[in-house]
């Protein structure tokens, strides 16, 4: 698997790459800002790009909207964004598109090396990322009507079907069976009115679709 | 001493007032219909210069256009003002001056054939010697009493009234607030953005690095993988403290995309359920904007603390030149503004601005927080 890494920090930069190549993934290209990233991922295709929401010039919104420029250009490169802080309205931006080989993550979550590893084979391989906090921030929109129908472990359900986890992986979450999950699951699309869904992606989509995330 | 110092000072000003005082006059009779704006502080500032130089007294000039009819009033009045107070002093020292005259002529020619001059009679020699002396320190006097005279319609006529003194300080001040709290703001941008820059992206390469270890030495001394992974999970609640408080400081979202997606991500951290709902199709100054985020974010924190509330509902609207923030949850009320830090806190960062607060927390609840803020688009 073939990795463009735009990320400003040295630091960090330079412990993505190491952590990348340890576990056998090839990284082609890194850059320091939303112009040389891009310049890099049109010259080198790779499969799936890292990059900071925060670059230069600006060090506001850059890596944001370079990655946006991608999903528009190339939409078949996977695409995770990495930030200090997630943003629900960053989010929203980000899926407003099929919500397919796309992830934003906390920075945070690179200390959990196995976690961070899966989320960007999971974007890679054409699936979704979310980061819990931004399923947080975007459940916090839907406070009201058929939400309140949800119970508390439903809702736990949703927000991790939301991240992008497929069922066997929220089962192993909560300490539960597939079987289990697999309830959950259809009580809830038939609490919120939505089509039962095959398949990781779509569920994704209708979950998405409901938070008014994705058109 | 002191007092003979500012006699002297008085009697100067008063003798050599005239010129100017008639000299204002004239430029004033001839031209102040025609320029009263400029006219009248341009001859007030002579007078006032008058006064710095020969008395050391300071007078404060109107702010531009303000005072233009003292101003004028004054220089036209100055010219006969000065005139008659000169000619009060000259008369007084003048008839000191005849005296002594007389009394130097006893002393030249002590011999008065015709005894017009009463030289013998040293009754009346010593009469003149006390009245000479008498109008030479009365013509001091005067010259005193007619400069506060002077210097008294001077104050009222040529200088800024309080009225006026106090608009432009206020102003002043006004700016000088403004500024402080701008530059405020702009010191918590730049302490996040150095944090965001540095300690944090450190943090967060410690905790890879810690986390590569964990994964790769899982078969080493049991001690070490468990000390690994105590100094990982640290590492890692090191970065989650360190996230939330530089949030509060200044979150970046705030000046990328305004209220509303800032609004938002503290909401989806409150403990208690937040409808957020914002309604500001222009967005205010930056400044505004991170006054009305503080105080969603302060008054979410004391609701989670003190209220033992059950819902929270945030509103924003913008209409016109107010921002109006209203926080309303239904917990226990009773809040007191003078009780807490958090709320008196609240209050100071909204009239930093000239932001209005208003509570109402009845015992029993509920509460609700009204600011608004004034914004310029």
């Amino acid at each position: 698997m073939r990795v463009v890494i735009g990320e400003d920090s040295v630091l960090l930069r330079e412990g993505l790459v190491r952590l990348l190549t340890a576990s056998g993934m090839e990284v082609a290209a890194t850059a320091g800002d939303a112009e040389t990233f891009l310049k890099a991922v049109a010259e080198h295709r790779p499969d799936v790009v890292v990059l900071d929401v925060r670059m230069p010039p600006s060090f506001t919104d850059e890596g944001l909207r370079a990655a946006l420029v991608l999903r528009r250009q190339y939409p078949e490169i996977a695409v995770l964004v990495l930030s200090q802080y997630v943003e629900e309205r960053y989010a929203i931006e980000l899926l407003s598109g099929p919500p397919s080989k796309v992830g934003y993550l906390l920075k945070d979550r690179i200390a959990d090396v196995g976690d961070f590893l899966d989320a960007l084979r999971r974007v890679a391989d054409g699936g979704t990322a979310l980061d819990p906090e931004v399923v947080a921030q975007l459940l916090v929109r839907r406070h009201r009507d058929p939400m309140e129908r949800l119970t508390p472990r439903e809702r736990e359900v949703l927000a991790l079907m939301a991240e992008g986890r497929s069922n066997s992986a929220i089962a192993a979450a909560l300490f539960v069976s597939d079987s289990a999950i697999e309830k959950h699951v259809n009580s809830i699309f038939t609490k919120l009115d939505l089509q039962p869904a095959d398949g990781d992606h779509r569920r994704v989509l209708a979950v998405l679709r409901f938070l008014e995330v994705s058109p | 001493m002191r007092a003979l110092l500012r006699a002297w000072r008085s009697a100067v000003l008063i003798v050599t007032g005239p010129p100017i005082g008639l000299a204002g006059f004239v430029v004033i009779a001839l031209t102040g219909a025609f320029w009263p704006r400029v006219i009248g502080p341009f001859v007030a500032g002579w007078h006032r210069r008058r006064y710095t130089a020969l008395l050391g007294v300071r007078l404060v000039p109107p702010a531009p256009g303000q005072g233009v009819r003292r101003q004028l009033a004054f220089g036209l009045l100055a010219g006969p003002l000065s005139v008659i107070s000169a000619a009060v002093v000259i008369v007084c020292w003048s008839v000191a001056m005849l005296g002594a005259i007389w009394l130097s002529f006893g002393w030249v020619v002590p011999q008065d054939s015709t005894g017009w001059l009463h030289y013998q009679d040293s009754l009346v020699t010593t009469l003149v010697a006390i009245a000479a002396s008498l109008m030479l320190i009365l013509g001091f006097v005067a010259a005193r009493q007619l400069a506060r005279l002077e210097l008294l319609l001077a104050g009222r006529m040529l200088q800024a009234s309080r009225v006026e003194a106090l608009s432009v300080r206020v102003d002043a001040l006004a700016e000088s607030r403004a500024e402080v709290v701008d530059a405020a703001d702009a010191e918590r941008r730049r302490i996040e953005r150095d944090l965001h820059d540095g300690a944090q992206q450190r943090l967060v390469s410690l905790a890879m690095n810690l986390g590569m270890a964990r994964a790769t030495l899982t078969d080493s001394d049991p001690r070490v993988t468990q000390a690994l992974a105590d100094a990982h999970d640290e590492a890692k609640l090191a970065l989650s403290e360190l996230r939330q408080l530089v949030r509060g400081l200044h979150p970046a979202v705030l000046d990328d995309r305004g209220l509303d997606a800032a609004l938002s991500g503290i909401a989806a951290r409150s403990p208690i359920p937040v409808r957020v709902t914002v309604d500001v199709p222009d967005r205010p100054s930056r400044t505004i904007e991170a006054v009305a985020y503080f105080v969603v974010a302060e008054a979410l924190t004391n609701v989670a603390k003190h209220a033992g509330a059950s819902s929270i509902t945030v509103t924003v609207r913008r209409a016109g030149s107010r921002l109006s923030v209203v926080i309303a949850d239904d917990g226990r009320g009773g809040a007191d503004p003078a009780g807490g830090t958090g709320l008196r806190g609240l209050t100071q960062r909204v009239g930093s601005v000239d932001g209005v607060l208003r509570l109402s927390s009845p015992v029993g609840g509920p509460t609700t927080i009204e600011v608004e803020l004034p914004c310029e688009s």
